[in-house]
């Protein structure tokens, strides 16, 4: 098994980490043909308005959302989030639209607004330490999403079929929880 | 719940990685740099090119105008201080930047000392062309690190030293000793602790971007092949014939910073860059600010 972790932009370099510390092989996918060297994607924290215009620019976002439709297991933190969603709510800005909610950009406010809470995450045992750094919020989301977790009534980490998303970052801590989560949906996947 | 935590600092400048800070002197500049997929922007009175040939003193910009540069994109925003100036600085947090640059392309404030920027909430960037002053910066509170280079010359060469210098630093550190360590940290003048850090991490603790001197993709590229996370480009944008390619070229070249048939197609056709200036004409050398 390889997890792919988009290097378009962002802090790809710790979901790498995270996911090699469970000893599994990763590989850095900046171009639409490398999408198929790989089993899964991660599309990390960054920019979400840098990354989707360079995405545009070497058609790996019509690529990718291809292979999203088809099953390829995919989760996005942050940006990853934005990059998912079917709509964004206050900005004009286009999506891969792979998994139903509707998204505020910057929800919380600017960097000085940016905070870390522990939340509880549906079948965790314990609580997890998430880290939202200018983080986008879930307006609204659609029957076919669970919700796994909350903060103040909004979702912050949702699923959707072969699609995943978190509003903060658990690359930054150390528990490799989120992370697992996802290798066992790229399992079943592979098993399918 | 916490704010403004060392984690939290540090980790938003991880989310900068892989990406181009531009500088933008109008809302209209913010706008064409976020459409070419800048990660932030830095707001300014004056790029520094027009800083260098203004003269006098040069000081935080006009808060209307970081106003202004907020209200019109979605990304962060940045905005430099004097060195020292610590009011210039909890004007810039009241007011909402996303991170603090305590600058040498400014007019230092304070002779002798930098800001304390742990007291602060907001993230702190600063410049450094060593490791002793990369890791006096970061003692002082500094959430990410940039080369000084030498702005507003479109001349890469000090940028590439100090990345060179830095990189090659952090070499030598991961091959001393224990016992060499606290000797080693004298003399460069860098906590020991720091040091150690680096010793046992083989990089610097935060994000390490190049800056001062990128006019091109190629110069971009260039940056990232000898171990910079990201790129600043100050004057090279606005100050090029065709700002609106240059940027997108600069922002794809980064990316695919290792990817050389993808370089050449990112490099045809970018206009005529910034002019250049030669290092050793210059009489005010910005990157021999800061102690």
């Amino acid at each position: 098994m390889v997890i792919g972790v988009s290097g378009v932009q962002g802090d790809f370099r710790e979901h790498k980490w995270m996911i090699e510390k469970l000893g599994i092989e990763t590989f850095v996918v900046k171009l639409p043909e490398d999408l198929d060297k790989v089993d899964g994607l991660i599309i990390p924290g960054g920019e979400s308005t840098a990354m989707i215009r360079i995405m545009k620019m070497t058609c790996f976002f019509e690529k990718l959302r291809e292979k999203i439709e088809g099953g390829f297991p995919v989760y996005g933190t942050c940006a990853g989030l934005i990059i998912l969603a079917r709509e964004i709510e206050n900005y004009p800005q286009e999506s891969l639209g792979v998994i139903d909610i509707k998204v505020v950009r910057n929800a919380y406010g600017r960097q000085v607004d940016s905070f870390d809470e522990m939340i509880e995450i549906k079948g965790f045992d314990k609580p997890f330490k998430a880290v939202f750094i200018r983080a986008p919020r879930v307006e609204q989301y659609g029957p076919d999403v669970e919700a796994l977790a909350f903060l103040n009534n909004s979702p912050v980490m949702c699923r959707q079929k072969n699609v995943l998303v978190t509003s903060f970052h658990p690359e930054l801590t150390d528990d490799t929880r989120v992370h697992e989560y996802f290798l066992n949906m790229v399992k079943e996947y592979k098993v399918n | 719940m916490e704010k403004g935590t060392w984690e939290i600092k540090k980790g938003f400048a991880e989310m900068f990685k892989g990406g181009v800070i531009m500088d933008v002197t109008t809302a209209e500049q913010a706008r064409v740099a976020e459409e070419a997929g800048a990660v932030a922007v830095m707001a300014l009175e004056r790029v520094p090119a027009d800083i260098r040939k203004a003269g006098g003193v040069a000081r935080m910009a006009n808060v209307s105008k970081i106003k202004e540069i907020m209200q019109a994109v979605s990304i962060p925003v940045m905005a430099k201080v004097r060195i020292g100036h610590i009011a210039e600085a909890r004007i810039l947090e009241a007011l909402g930047v996303d991170y603090i640059d305590e600058s040498e392309v400014l007019t230092p404030a304070d002779d002798r000392f930098h800001i304390n920027k742990h007291e602060f909430t907001v993230p702190f960037v600063c410049g450094a062309r060593n490791l002793g002053e990369a890791l006096r910066r970061l003692s002082e509170g500094a959430a990410m690190i940039r080369t000084k280079g030498e702005p507003g010359t479109g001349n890469i060469v000090e940028a590439v030293k100090h990345m060179r210098t830095v990189m090659a630093e952090i070499r030598k550190v991961q091959n001393l000793p224990y016992e060499e360590i606290v000797s080693y940290a004298k003399e460069i003048g860098a906590p020991a602790e720091l040091v150690q850090q680096v010793k046992e991490l083989g990089r610097l603790p935060v994000v390490n971007f190049a800056a001062g001197g990128v006019a091109t993709p190629a110069d971009a590229a260039l940056m990232m092949m000898l171990g910079a996370d990201g790129v600043f480009v100050g004057s090279g944008i606005f100050k090029s014939k065709d700002p609106v390619k240059m940027a997108k070229s600069i922002v794809m070249a980064v990316t695919y910073w290792n990817d050389p048939e993808m370089l050449l197609k990112i490099s045809e056709d970018i206009g005529e860059p910034m002019e250049g200036l030669e290092v050793e004409t210059l009489e005010v050398k910005l990157q021999e600010r800061g102690w």
